[in-house]
């Protein structure tokens, strides 16, 4: 059974985007030892990201590569949830420069690996074998992810006066983002159609329960809902996102009968 | 230029391996933590990055902290595919000579 | 990833006088340790000189490490293929190992890691000079790799054998790892060599930068060089600046040529009489201004650790803070 190649991109460009982000911290982490555990975290992201790539192109055939994949599309073809592309800063336009903030970062990282460990969990049954065995990898290393970023969630919310107003700062401006999480996309619907994808709404009360114990734990509240839900996964982006993908591939595309 | 005082009050604490089921820990050096259970994630991060371990201990002066063997998984497995970190996934033409 | 050879003096230094006179009974115990070129361990009898020495040298080491992650960490973002993206963050995050393995060692010498930064982000301290050069194109991450790590192995495979253990056992670490982050640099050129014109021109454009201050980084000449006579009746330095440079080139030459690349020396010839290479003349006024601060990336350099180190206050307090309170729960839970 094999996927519908626009599921493998929506996963893949999530794992792309978010690799690239966290990568963004490689030399200017708040303590060295910080600076080596996201390296882990983006180097799992960017791994997973090849493995999808590959079984997308695989499916796509012709001259299809794992980079042609993720250095030559625009970003209205990337499927990657919204969420993933902002930067590590509070609403602020894409051209506005700010610096980094490490609560947005963790708070983002523990959002969406709340998410993914149960997405990976339950593609572990994919008819397609080879989502599968990729499922199987990635869930191990998501479970450190969301280990890792829920431990600092914690302590954000739970330590000193500014750190919690930062942490909650960014729990309000990224909570609406991950609305984008419950909708069906057409590739989703797809793939749930074929048995190899997985229907993410049936995942929801499970991942409110863990959000909300994670945050009542770090003494942090959940904001209401209301309005506007994201549609990056049908390639309807923030204006961060060709920003992103405009360092990521300007040299790949400068030269694009090169190998390297 | 101003400097923020450093790393204050965030106790050493030293890190010891087992690279492998029937072999003691391995003391490999030390890092710093807010407490031992950062400790442990962090040693993780810091000193397993080639599948150097299956078990850390983390040891803040007196007390000794293991981890969970139950975390195995999550913990090393990630490590087994990043085969670039290791030298010989690097083909070299053999007139370069040892490298 | 490191280095120059690290007896670049420094504020630290200055106080740092070898005071002659009675020897102790553990000084004499200490001498002849060092003499039978056994090992020195934290707990052991050192004279304050020898340990002001090796804090001095091994900080300079680490700081190198953490300084050294930003000029490849600048082509993290912007790296062509997914595969060598990977491969640049391993080897970066590798850099920040580094510089922890080696902190780690300084600090069994009773400095912490607060002063050592301290030292770093004043200005006091000194770190490796290669890195205060820019990264222009992505050849610069296989030429950092090649020429930079290829340099910093032939300086540190002999610290493995330096007489303070904590030291030689994290430059052991730290050797098997480099050799991975010199072949990764070297493969990805010779891909490139193979590759368009364009990807040939930017290998020969790195080479070219890098070639003379990959041959300043082992330090002064000999004849210039202070405190290497008594590094090396120490035992923490093995091989002297001029010796290892000329290992350096020896090694490298047969490199270039099986790339394909020029090096940038016209001077370079093989000397059959002394059986090595014969070299031209190392810019040293260059390099010393370099080392005082004045090369193009120090200020920028030094700020960028500065922020990463100011803005990352809150977040160290914050687990420090959560640390604390954890402790005070658990008291209470206990009463």
């Amino acid at each position: 059974m094999s996927t519908p190649i626009d599921y493998l991109l929506h996963l893949a460009d999530n794992a792309v985007v978010l690799g690239q982000r966290n990568a963004e911290w490689c030399g200017h982490g708040p303590i060295l030892e910080e600076d080596l555990a996201l390296a882990n975290v983006s180097l799992d992201l960017i791994g997973q990201a090849r493995l999808l790539y590959q079984r997308a192109a695989e499916l796509k055939g012709g001259d299809a590569t794992e980079d042609k994949l993720a250095y030559f599309r625009d970003a209205h073809e990337f499927r990657n949830y919204t969420l993933l592309e902002l930067p590590h800063h509070g609403p602020l336009v894409g051209y506005a420069a700010a610096d980094r903030d490490y609560a947005t970062t963790i708070v983002r990282n523990f959002l969406y690996s709340t998410l993914m460990v149960l997405v990976w969990d339950k593609l572990l049954q994919s008819k397609d074998a080879s989502l599968a065995a990729i499922a199987a990898k990635s869930l191990k290393e998501t479970s450190y992810h969301l280990h890792h970023s829920r431990d600092w969630l914690v302590r954000l919310g739970d330590g000193t006066e500014e750190s919690h107003a930062r942490a909650q700062a960014a729990v309000n401006h990224l909570m609406p983002y991950t609305e984008e999480f419950w909708t069906t996309s057409p590739a989703e619907g797809a793939a749930v159609a074929a048995g190899v994808g997985i229907d993410v709404w049936a995942l929801r009360p499970e991942w409110d329960a863990m959000v909300n114990e994670a945050l009542e734990e770090a003494t942090l509240t959940r904001p209401n809902f209301h309005g506007y839900v994201t549609e990056g996964k049908v390639g309807l982006h923030s204006e961060h996102l060709s920003y992103l993908l405009g360092e990521m591939q300007g040299l790949a595309r400068a030269h694009p009968n090169a190998t390297w | 230029m101003s400097t923020a005082p450093a790393l204050k009050d965030w106790p050493l604490w030293e890190v010891f391996v087992r690279s492998k089921q029937g072999l003691e820990h391995k003391h490999c050096g030390s890092l710093h933590a807010a407490d031992a259970a950062q400790a442990l994630h962090m040693a993780r991060d810091v000193y397993t990055r080639r599948q150097e371990g299956v078990s850390i201990w983390v040891v803040p002066s007196a007390s000794i902290t293991a981890s969970n063997p139950d975390d195995k998984g999550e913990l090393f497995d990630p490590a087994a595919d990043k085969i670039y970190r290791h030298p010989t996934f690097y083909e070299i033409p053999e007139e370069v000579g040892h490298m | 990833m490191y280095t120059q050879a690290m007896d670049i003096p420094d504020e630290s230094g200055k106080k740092l006088a070898v005071v002659p006179g009675a020897a102790s009974e553990q000084e004499a115990a200490f001498e002849a340790r060092i003499a039978a070129d056994g090992r020195i361990e934290p707990q052991d009898w050192m004279p304050e000189a020898y340990r002001k020495t090796l804090v001095r040298q091994i900080s300079q080491h680490a700081h190198s490490e953490i300084v050294g992650m930003l000029p490849e960490g600048n082509w993290i973002s912007r790296a062509p293929s997914l595969k060598r993206k990977a491969i640049l963050i391993a080897k970066v995050q590798d850099e920040g190992g580094h510089g922890l393995y080696l902190y780690s060692a300084a600090e069994t010498l009773g400095t912490g890691r607060d002063e050592m930064l301290a030292g770093l982000h004043s200005g006091k301290a000194k770190y490796s000079s290669i890195f205060n050069y820019p990264t222009l194109n992505w050849a610069d991450v296989g030429v950092i790799g090649w020429l930079v790590d290829g340099a910093a192995i032939m300086n540190q495979i002999p610290l493995c054998r330096c007489s303070y253990g904590p030291y030689a056992r994290a430059m052991i670490r730290v050797c098997k790892e480099e050799s991975f982050h010199q072949r990764q640099g070297y493969e990805a050129l010779l891909v490139m060599m193979k590759g368009t014109d364009e990807q040939r021109a930017m290998v020969q454009d790195a080479v070219n930068r890098y070639w003379w201050k990959c041959l300043a980084m082992f330090g002064p000449p000999d004849a210039d060089s202070p405190h290497s006579a008594q590094g090396m009746r120490w035992g923490i330095k093995r091989i002297s600046n001029d010796e290892l440079r000329q290992k350096f080139i020896d090694a490298t030459v047969p490199q270039a040529k099986v790339l394909g690349v020029t090096l940038p020396d016209p001077d370079l010839k093989w000397n059959e009489e002394r059986g090595h290479y014969d070299y031209g003349q190392i810019d040293w006024a260059e390099f010393w201004n370099t080392v005082e601060g004045n090369g193009p990336c120090n200020k920028e350099r030094l700020a960028t650790r500065v922020k990463a180190h100011n803005d990352g206050q809150w977040v160290r307090d914050a687990a420090l803070a959560y640390a604390r309170k954890q402790k005070e729960r658990q008291v209470k839970e206990a009463a």
